[in-house]
């Protein structure tokens, strides 16, 4: 199996003044194509910053970050939105839709920026919400929608472009525990048909549905343990 | 992302906040209609002193006497001086001296106090001679204007002007009617043609003109001078010889170099040249104003597009976060400034253009809509919406999508 991450001797040091803060201190790992993986660790412990730098949010302002191939640690922003809307479909917690369009124009956002037509992002986009089960719900608004039906909107445009990695932060962080089996059962089926889902969280049953998990803390990758899930398959 | 999705989205914006993007158009289409206004006045203004100009007669000189200084060295304005006399008029009038005049009509002027029965009115008495009439290129509505003979022998009759009729006589016909001068009576023989113009403070259209004898007996005045000789050249085309044969003439006869004469000649040239100076001041006063307007208008809309900025960083680190590049996201921001401000532009235009047909009913003014300053308007407008929108635009550019996200 290819890799998809790549991470070699990754630092990110903020400065603030005079006082610096290091928030990793030399992340070493891989994840491969197909893998199913779960970033845990308590608040501070630079499992955000680690998701920042996943998604090319931000550089590491030491060591290496290959992302399906290519080299991200020394792009300009303009290169990493390019990489961003190829490469990363995103998944927040906050659900991040926009709140004054339908959800076939939020989930044809990122083709928008892709330069796709607008006959083929439409149908993409429709098939993407199909695909997450909400085939009759295109023309709703976030505001119309349950909240686990607006985070199913939000995988769906993750999914539109179909990229290299899922990159989910906290994804059922806002959700009831109906909504969060729902969404989490939505994983399994993604991983599943082959896809790369890396997913922050710091919930354990969250992280038990993954069949790896990274412990971070900080700063640190101190455990990498495979789950009862990969067994269990 | 294509231009046309940019201007989509950009129109969905403002869309989704009405209210707020029709205020801050609001102050675009005012700094925009002002201008089209004032400068449509201004234009307005300008055509009908040239149409009065105009109706005065193309080839008409006008001689005035130059300014006075009393014993205290001070000095009166041009025409407060006593130097233009009959005599003046006359050698004028003399064919062998100046060929490209056509007529002369020497005219005194003071202010007297017309009474028919009860109703009295204060008007200008004119005294001139025949040639008044063609000189002056007016007509009559009623009745004869004096003869020759008239003239002559100081015969009690008066022209009067149309205003002068309509306040001494009401709707009655006054020809055949009498007036009364300080006790002398006049018998009123003709009515003269409204000409809708006024020029140097006077109404052309409230006078009495009268026979210069008759003007002389009436004020009780003993001096030769005048107050204006009215000089009518043979055609467009000999006016400025005209000119220069009559300041020869009165130079030598009042031996004074020409470079200080003690009178002057305006032609209708230099009266619509002057007219057009004070006309242009008062436009170019008043579109600065407007320009005023405008501006605030602008940074209206840089003022919405920086709230609308803060307001949408979460919007704006999604996009981002979805592959929208910084000049993407600059582009959008300026697309929408630039919609508002050319919304502003058109409606700015229509209120400009409705505003300059209703306008004229309510001040007795016209308003001439320029095209070219309306075309000129609506690439401010747009220049307006992108200069503005530039900062705003840049600072949304710039956001970093962990902090714009991260926000609430």
């Amino acid at each position: 199996m290819s890799a998809i991450i790549e991470l070699e001797g990754v630092r990110k040091t903020y400065r603030s003044g005079t006082v610096e803060f290091e928030a990793l201190r030399g992340i070493d790992t891989t994840v491969r194509a197909g893998e199913y993986v779960a970033v845990i660790g308590p608040s501070g412990s630079g499992k955000s910053t680690l998701m920042n730098l996943l998604g090319c949010l931000d550089v590491p302002t030491e060591g290496r970050y290959v992302l399906a191939g290519d080299d991200t640690s020394r792009l300009d922003e303009t290169a990493l939105a390019a990489i961003r809307n190829r490469r990363i479909g995103f998944v927040f917690q906050q659900f991040h839709l926009l709140s004054s369009m339908t959800a076939l124009r939020n989930v044809e956002l990122p083709l928008v920026y892709a330069g796709v037509g607008r006959a083929e992002r439409r149908d993409r986009a429709a098939a993407a919400l199909a695909r997450v089960g909400l085939a009759d719900r295109l023309d709703h608004r976030p505001g119309e929608l349950s909240g686990g039906q607006q985070q199913r909107v939000a995988v769906a445009r993750a999914l539109v472009t179909e990229p290299a990695l899922l990159l989910a932060d906290e994804p059922t962080g806002n959700l009831d525990s109906r909504s969060t089996g729902d969404v989490l059962g939505l994983f399994d089926e993604l991983h599943a048909a082959g896809r790369t889902i890396v997913l922050i969280t710091h919930e354990p049953d969250v992280a038990a549905r993954a069949g790896r998990n990274l412990v971070i803390d900080d700063g640190l990758i101190t455990e990498d343990r495979l789950t009862a899930a990969v067994t269990a398959r | 992302m294509s231009w046309w999705e940019t201007v989509r989205s950009g129109l969905a914006a403002i869309r989704a906040h009405r209210l707020r993007s029709s205020l801050t158009v609001l102050g675009i289409v005012i700094g925009i209609s002002s201008v089209i206004l004032t400068v449509g006045l201004g234009q307005g203004a300008q055509q009908e002193v040239e149409d009065q100009i105009d109706a005065l007669g193309s080839n008409l000189l006008i001689v005035s006497p130059g300014s006075s200084t009393d014993s205290a060295g001070q000095r009166g304005g041009f025409g407060s001086a006593s130097t233009l006399t009959f005599a003046d008029a006359s050698a004028i009038a003399d064919p062998s001296v100046v060929p490209d005049a056509a007529a002369v009509a020497p005219t005194t002027s003071s202010s007297v106090s017309l009474v028919n029965g009860s109703t009295n009115w204060t008007t200008s008495l004119v005294g001139t001679t025949t040639a008044w009439l063609d000189v002056r290129s007016r007509d009559l509505s009623a009745g004869r204007f004096f003869t020759a003979d008239e003239a002559a022998s100081g015969a009690a009759v008066t022209v009067i002007g149309a205003d002068t009729a309509s306040e001494l006589f009401g709707r009655q016909s006054p020809v055949g009617q009498q007036v009364t001068v300080d006790g002398t009576r006049l018998t009123v023989i003709g009515v003269l043609t409204s000409s809708g113009a006024s020029s140097s403070g006077t109404s052309e259209d409230d006078q009495a003109v009268v026979p210069v004898g008759t003007a002389s007996r009436l004020t009780g005045s003993t001096t030769d001078t005048v107050s204006t000789i009215y000089v009518e050249a043979r055609s467009e085309e000999t006016l400025a010889a005209a000119y220069q044969e009559v300041q020869a003439l009165l130079a030598n006869r009042h031996d004074v170099p020409t470079a200080d004469a003690d009178f002057s000649i305006a032609t209708q040239d230099s009266l619509v040249e002057t007219a057009n100076e004070t006309n242009r001041t008062f436009t170019v006063l008043l579109g600065g104003v407007a320009g005023i307007s405008l501006l605030v208008g602008g940074i209206g809309v840089m003022n919405i597009m920086l709230v609308s900025v803060t307001e949408r960083i979460r919007e704006i680190g999604l996009r981002k976060a979805l592959g929208a590049a910084p000049r993407v996201i600059r582009r959008q921001f300026l697309v929408e400034a630039s919609l508002l401000g050319l919304t502003g532009g058109v409606v700015g235009v229509l209120v400009g253009v409705v505003g300059a047909q209703v306008l004229p009913h309510f001040i007795d003014q016209t308003v001439a809509i320029s095209a070219l300053a309306t075309v000129a308007a609506l690439a401010t407008s747009l220049a307006l919406g992108v200069g503005f929108g530039v900062y705003p635009a840049g600072r949304a550019a710039r956001l970093t999508p962990i902090d714009a996200l991260r926000s609430e």
